[in-house]
């Protein structure tokens, strides 16, 4: 949710190179309630609720809470980080639950589930957990380059 | 508005577009997508830097395909209670979440989205957003309070109506706890903690969580038959009689089986969780959790007490204890 957590993908992974069961990097991202109004006002969601607290504190929430377009953006962020900027996504499939909170921490985990030879496409499952619980799982499918060059990618 | 007319009226929205397709009122563009990727941290060059996106696989800059839904929304206009009544005249997906706060469940969050990209767009790139409503549940109780989940499904296409990606998307339309976390007295602090499901209360079982309130474990009886049930409903399943009154039970009974829940972890309930299917004496069956046993410890047939027992400021719930010994 910060520049601090920004990290440059440079090289994009290669469809050989991944194996079903490979763990991606723990990204550990402090929930702030500038974070969350950033990523809400990013999206265009100016739903109260993210980004006025009594507005938050009137729906039975602690603060404000982190929109599902932020959480959305922040699940592709965090596949592509791994990936690289060569990886093209089709798919994001998200559920939330336990909400973000500011002062929390949301660590997202994701591993390799399955892998389609014929399109290149690879599937990975993600949590992103936070002190309550998994504030999202989900999957995310994208096609990776093959090895002998950009051929298979498109 | 009663419950029966409500879901009446809510199934009606099912299946109708929530309006005529709407154009984004920006093209695709550079500065909305840094602000994005600014705010997610996200530091992919195809996004921001031409250069690198030129020589991508993408042959040019790109939006992050996040994004699509972003394209779509309404902005600041969404904050705006009265902007939005005016408006529910026309956008069905707005009367919709009108009539549910009306009928009580003023609340909304999102809860399920899945998008599909059909090809990234591009800076230049006009979005139309097209949605239908695609499926209303019944009532539920959920960890935030009891509502109604509304599906949506999204279209989004260029002028030419090429498709350009696709969502599904759900949001829980919501009556929240009546005290909120919200209270917690220092703000610096930890999230609250959870609280427990909430039942959804009506005709047939308000008087059975009355009894609870009260300290008295009710089970239904039918007054023809005398057969009891539990859960509570409206007619006996022996002899389809609707007449009914209810008997107290002792609580007593033995285990006939369990569960334990480790996974998934629900905010507020802590794993491992016993749950126990009891006999009661009295002749029907009893779920509840137990407590003062480790599941290892958990046998078929051990008998067990229920007492009352407060969840929180607000909840009672039964829960099953080891039985004195010589029980
Ligand atoms: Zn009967």
């Amino acid at each position: 949710m910060t520049s601090a957590a920004r990290s440059a993908p440079l090289t994009t992974r290669r469809f050989e190179a991944v194996a079903v069961g490979d763990a991606l990097p723990e990204l550990a991202l402090p929930i702030t309630v500038t974070g969350i109004v950033a990523g809400a006002l990013a999206s265009r969601d100016f739903t109260p609720v993210h980004h006025d607290k009594a507005a938050a504190q009137a729906q039975g929430m602690a603060d404000v809470f982190m929109n599902i377009l932020t959480t959305n953006g922040l699940v592709g962020r965090y596949v592509t980080d791994w990936a690289g900027p060569d990886a093209v996504l089709r798919n994001v499939a998200i559920k939330l639950g336990a909400p973000n909170l500011p002062g929390d921490t949301m660590k997202l985990v994701g591993t390799v589930k399955s892998k389609d030879e014929a399109a290149h496409e690879v599937v990975v499952e993600i949590a992103g957990k936070n002190a309550w619980g998994n504030h999202v799982t989900g999957t995310v499918r994208l096609v990776l380059p093959a090895a002998s060059g950009a051929g298979g990618a498109r | 508005m009663d419950k029966p007319e409500l879901e009446a009226t809510l199934r009606g929205f099912v299946g109708r577009e929530t309006g005529p397709p709407v154009e984004g009122p920006d093209p695709v563009n550079e500065v909305m997508i840094r602000h994005w990727c600014e705010a997610m941290g996200d530091a992919n060059p195809v996004y921001t830097d031409r250069d690198a996106a030129a020589a991508s696989v993408h042959g040019g800059l790109v939006a992050p395909p996040t994004m699509l839904q972003a394209w779509s929304m309404r902005g600041l206009a969404m904050a705006d209670l009265r902007q939005q009544q005016d408006e529910t005249h026309s956008d069905q997906q707005l009367a919709l979440h009108e009539l549910l706060t009306q009928a009580g469940f003023p609340s909304v969050v999102a809860t399920n989205s899945e998008q599909g990209y059909t090809r990234y767009l591009r800076p230049g790139d006009r979005v139309i957003s097209h949605t239908v409503v695609e499926a209303i549940s019944g009532e539920k109780a959920t960890a935030l309070g009891i509502g109604y989940f509304l599906d949506t499904r999204t279209i989004f296409r260029d002028p030419a109506g090429d498709e350009l990606g696709w969502m599904t998307f759900r949001v829980l339309k919501f009556k929240p706890h009546a005290q909120p976390a919200a209270a917690a007295p220092d703000p610096a602090a930890a999230p609250a903690k959870p609280r427990r499901l909430r039942p959804p209360l009506g005709h047939d079982n308000q008087w059975w969580w009355d009894g609870i309130a009260a300290g008295e474990l009710r089970i239904q009886r039918c007054r023809d038959c005398g057969t009891l049930r539990h859960p509570p409903r409206p007619m006996c399943g022996r002899c389809q009689s609707i007449a009914w009154d209810w008997v107290v039970s002792r609580g007593a009974g033995a285990i006939h089986s369990y569960v334990v829940l480790h996974h998934p972890p629900v905010p507020g309930y802590e794993v491992p969780l016993p749950v126990v299917l009891v006999d009661l004496d009295e002749g029907t069956r009893l779920v509840a959790n137990l407590a003062g046993r480790k599941p290892a410890e958990i046998r078929i047939g051990m008998r067990v007490q229920a007492r009352i027992e407060a969840m929180d400021e607000e909840m009672k719930l039964p829960v099953f204890h080891p039985a004195e010994s010589g029980s």
